[in-house]
């Protein structure tokens, strides 16, 4: 098995004449949490969607598993195993909260629907007493509680997450953190994550990337961006 | 006992309930919102927080309470039976939105002139002398244009204010956001989550701006956000919902200490979010076996009637 | 891969041209064109009475020399450009959009120039003097029927299926006024004179028509706002075909056309040429009713864009933006979605009673689904809220449909009984699907700001929202 699960080279992302993303080069590899930290703007969400091939890249390559997704269809990339929390969330909104989750588990053909169900309930308790309730009606922060949930049901292989702390209370923010290191600690999973709460993501990080204006400027191991001065500075003290 | 807010307060919300079909979102909520200060609505998600701004702003008509807007003239609007638009036009309640709604497709100056639609209306004489190019909208328009200049002087946008609302980063969408809502000369600033989805960095200048609105403009202010380093930093007064009803009330340091609202809203802090006395605080808090019931029964008023009819709107029965 | 990239590069670079290398491919066009046409398309033979002639038909050839022409330099504006790739001089692309900038800004004054001169340029066509003068008259109508709809749909954001209604109440409001309820009030003497009272309080009545729609079905968003606005203007038809005492039914009305001012287009004593004793010719007339509906086409766009530089028509495009939000900011959506539907009603009540001035003759046959269908067409390809862009996708349409009324001598290849004008809508069918794939926002896809500080900057398409209904 290759040891490196995502991996692009030189991805470049337009949207119309304005490019977002400037030749970024990361990997992901097997059973790893990798994050990407950096302002508002400076393409985190887009280099997400990239990987889903919506936008698509105009040039590089990402590579899942070592088959080249650059140019696949968005549904045959979830198939391959990646699920995804985007930003926005995109729940169905006129489903109910269960029928969402069931939408999630389509790609596994809601194999392991009861006991995935299960865990995402155990994850957020709210979760399930909303379950019949529709997912328009649920607050904000049900519904990217819920959004989580519905990319956990596919059981991928990797698992991007666009701000998954947005929004939500404190202590579930901790219970989310602490999720993501849980399902990476047992079963592996590789996760991506997109965060503006840098301290949470960087502490959680094997590897970590710091994004400014559509370029990867730094990388390293969340410890040793945690410790980098001019990081802390940027991303995680406020004030000057 | 009588806190600081409700001497003279800006906001009286009173015995507020709301009821979408079998579920009750907001169950009995009472609480004061002060003049010129900040007020925090925090509390788990789906405690309704976003619900009693709904139904402050009119987007919601309460099934049951008062909602009070005090002008410092004397003059007092009853909110829960006014149409969200009178709302903003004639009670001067401006309100922003968790998931941002701007004007996409116009840009940012444009979107601070639509917030000043009514002003300019009335000037151009509902359009028709503003067909012609009456001296008097012009004069009107061009103070409209001031007015945004000084907003987006205040939110750092100056410089893209001829660029279309949605091309601007996530952060200062958040911030125009805001501008907008205050160029509506508003009494009353309600912010859904303003700082969701900002950096510390930005959080702290967001901290800056909304003092700046309270002090310098005499805005009192109504808040719903996660991010503690903005609640706590610059609330004066902070009430914590769960499950649609109040279970804490007071200023930031009594909230942080409040074991109810650790145990339902803060979870126990790290070590880097909080100083280590306020740490040693909340550990002591949570070894004490919690007060018995946890009710609003300290915070409870005798609901008080508006002592005035307020007659300057009409309104027209629930909308929707 | 990197072969490849650069490969594309090149390809684009090469379709970047600069104005004078497009100048000298569509002189070329031009050239090819009429070599190919001249041997086809110029002669023909006719048989008259035993005896075979040949026929030349130069106004053809012109015609369609210049719709490959102009089809060409369309190509080039909007389909054969591309962005620059990445990491090329930015000098390159700033002078592509310079150009770009120069040919938006004065486009739109050229074509008003070509308006104006229009009906003289006609007269120098041989055969197409009165045939031109008149499809001219015809596009101008629905270019202006456009603009006017563009102010519900395209500033407003509310999906209108039924605006031909307004159309109907214009044009019977005229008819009925002229024929019977004005001579009844004020005599006959005042016939003459009819089309100028009567056009105001057309607008007028059709604005009430569009507040008295507007009413019900103001909640009412999207797919629900474009059924019902459909039913009301079948309602519309249905009304003026069975309330026969009003209406005479499908018979219709004859109606007097227009005067200038009081003097009638005829060959007879009191008429404008005997007015001033200049010899009668029916194309007087045309020339008056071309300049009429330029006038009111123009006296469209100006308020139109008069009204979005103020707070009325800044608010129908925030109502298209974003509704609740307005609300938020203490707009009153309920009328200010009634202006839009009244000022839009108002514009297609002008239109509607200058085609009853025109045509001399209205039925309910004339307000047809299908007409509210071609104009919402228009202003959807022409790119909603794009006054410009409405110009040139009025051409393009009802231009087209003239266009198949000219292809008669298809007849000699096509089977028995099958006449090319009967394809006109499968092939505006056809363009519009091909139009929607490579131009999905329409034509001219840019909104010009309202307002400004320091810089106009134009506002791309996908940033625009196409409003709910």
């Amino acid at each position: 098995m290759s040891d490196i699960l995502l991996r692009g080279t030189g991805v470049e992302t337009f949207y119309g004449k304005i490019q977002a993303l400037k030749g970024i080069d990361f990997e992901v590899r097997n059973g790893e949490i990798a994050t990407l930290i950096g302002s508002n703007g400076a393409g985190k969400s887009t280099l997400m969607m990239t990987i889903f091939g919506s936008p698509r890249a105009r040039s590089g390559k990402i590579e899942f598993d070592g088959h080249d997704i650059t140019q696949l269809p968005t549904h045959d990339i979830a198939r391959r195993g990646i699920a995804q929390s985007p930003e926005g969330r995109r729940i169905f909104p006129r489903m109910t909260v269960l029928e969402n989750l069931q939408m999630g588990a389509t790609v596994n053909k809601m194999a392991f629907f009861d006991e995935d169900v299960g865990q995402v309930y155990k994850l957020f308790p709210i979760l399930e007493k909303r379950s019949m309730q529709r997912a328009g009606t649920l607050s904000g922060g049900e519904q990217q509680m819920l959004a989580i949930g519905r990319a956990l049901m596919a059981r991928p292989r990797l698992l991007l997450l666009d701000e998954p702390s947005l929004g939500l209370a404190p202590i579930i923010v901790k219970a989310i953190f602490e999720a993501i290191r849980e399902l990476n600690a047992s079963r592996g999973l590789s996760v991506f994550l997109v965060e503006q709460n840098a301290f949470h993501a960087l502490r959680l990080a094997h590897r970590a990337y710091v994004m400014v204006n559509g370029r990867i400027t730094m990388t390293g191991t969340g410890k040793e961006l945690l410790a980098k001065p001019e990081v802390r500075a940027a991303y995680l003290e406020g004030g000057h | 006992m009588t806190a600081a807010w409700s001497h003279d307060p800006e906001l009286k919300v009173q015995h507020l309930t709301m009821r979408f079909g079998g579920l009750t979102a907001i169950g009995d909520l009472s609480f004061d919102a002060g003049r010129k200060q900040i007020t925090a609505l925090i509390g788990p998600n789906g405690a309704g927080k976003t619900t009693v701004f709904n139904c402050i702003t009119g987007f919601y008509k309460p099934t049951e309470g008062l909602i009070v807007h005090r002008h410092p003239g004397g003059q007092e609007f009853l909110l829960e039976r006014m149409d969200d638009f009178r709302i903003t036009r004639h009670s001067k309640v401006a309100r922003t939105f968790q998931n941002i709604r701007l004007f996409g497709g116009m840009t940012v100056l444009e979107n601070l002139m639509v917030a000043q639609h009514n002003v300019l209306m009335a000037a151009s004489n509902w359009t028709v002398g503003g067909l012609f190019g009456s001296p008097r909208y012009r004069h009107k328009e061009a103070e409209a244009i001031e007015r945004c200049k000084h907003w987006l002087n205040k939110t750092g946008l100056i410089d893209r204010a001829d660029d279309p609302a949605a091309d601007l980063p996530y952060g200062a969408q958040r911030r125009l956001e805001i501008a907008r809502a205050m160029c509506t000369e508003p009494r009353l600033l309600c912010l859904d989550e303003p700082a969701a989805g900002l950096n510390p960095r930005e959080s702290d200048e967001l901290n800056k701006l909304l003092l700046s609105i309270r002090d310098e403009e005499n805005v009192a202010i109504l808040l719903i956000e996660h991010d503690m380093s903005v609640v706590m930093g610059i609330s004066d007064h902070i009430v914590v919902l769960d499950y649609g009803r109040k279970i804490s009330d007071g200023t930031p340091a009594e909230i942080k200490a409040d074991p109810a609202v650790i145990r339902a809203y803060l979870g126990v802090d790290d070590e880097q979010e909080a100083p280590a006395a306020v740490q040693a605080d909340i550990a002591k808090s949570i070894a004490e076996p919690p007060p018995p019931p946890l009710t609003i029964a300290k915070n409870a008023r005798k609901p008080v009637i508006a002592k005035k009819r307020p007659e300057p709107v009409k309104h027209k029965g629930g909308r929707k | 891969m990197a072969a490849t990239a650069k490969d594309t590069a090149f390809k684009a670079e090469s379709r970047n041209l600069s104005p004078q290398e497009i100048a000298r491919d569509l002189i070329g066009t031009a050239i090819i064109t009429l070599l190919l046409l001249i041997p086809i398309v110029f002669y023909r033979t006719v048989m008259n009475q035993g005896t075979l002639l040949l026929q030349t038909r130069l106004p053809l050839v012109l015609g369609l020399t210049a719709a490959v022409v102009v089809g060409r330099l369309l190509l080039h504006l909007f389909v054969w450009q591309r962005a620059p790739e990445a990491g090329r001089a930015s000098t390159a692309s700033a002078t592509r959009t310079d150009w770009r900038e120069t040919v938006g800004k004065w486009i739109g004054p050229a074509m008003l120039v070509a308006a104006i001169f229009l009906p003289w340029i006609v007269q120098f066509i041989p055969g197409w003097e009165r045939r031109g003068l008149g499809i001219a008259i015809y596009i101008m109508s629905y270019i202006m029927l456009a603009w006017g709809l563009n102010i519900v749909v395209g500033l407003a954001g509310l999906l209108d299926l039924g605006y031909v209604a307004f159309y109907a109440v214009g044009a019977y409001t005229y008819a009925l006024l002229t024929t019977v309820y004005m001579p009844l009030w004020f005599g006959e003497g005042i016939v003459p004179w009819t089309f100028y009272i009567v056009l105001p309080l057309a607008g007028l009545l059709a604005a009430l028509w569009g507040v008295i729609l507007g009413f019900p079905v103001l909640r009412l968003r999207g797919d629900y706002l474009a059924i019902v606005t459909l039913a009301f203007g079948e309602i519309i038809r249905l009304v003026l075909i069975n309330w026969f005492w009003f209406t005479k039914g499908p018979q219709g009305i004859n109606v007097p056309k227009a005067t200038f001012f009081g003097l009638p287009f005829a060959d007879e004593p009191g008429s404008f040429s005997d007015f001033f004793g200049i010899p009668y010719n029916r194309l007087h007339f045309f020339f008056f009713l071309y300049y009429v509906i330029l006038g009111l086409a123009l006296l469209t766009y100006a308020m139109t864009n008069r009204l979005r530089r103020l707070p009325i028509g800044r608010a129908w495009e925030a109502l298209r933006e974003d509704e609740i939000a307005c609300r938020a900011l203490g707009i009153n959506t309920t009328s200010t979605k009634l202006t839009a539907f009244a000022i839009g009603a108002m514009f297609g009540g002008f239109s509607g009673s200058f085609f009853a001035a025109r045509q001399g003759f209205v039925s309910p046959e004339s307000f047809v689904y299908i007409e509210s269908a071609l104009i919402l067409a228009i202003v959807v390809l022409g790119g909603l809220g794009s006054q410009l862009g409405i110009v040139f996708a009025a051409i393009l349409i009802m231009g087209s449909f003239e266009l198949f009324r000219e292809l008669g001598f298809l007849q000699a290849i096509l089977p028995e009984g099958v006449e090319p004008i009967q394809f006109r809508m499968l092939c505006v069918g056809l363009g519009m699907v091909l139009m929607m794939r490579f131009r999905p926002r329409g034509l001219v896809t840019r909104r010009d700001p309202t307002v400004y500080l320091k810089e106009k900057k134009a506002v791309s398409a996908d940033l625009v929202s196409q409003g709910h209904g």
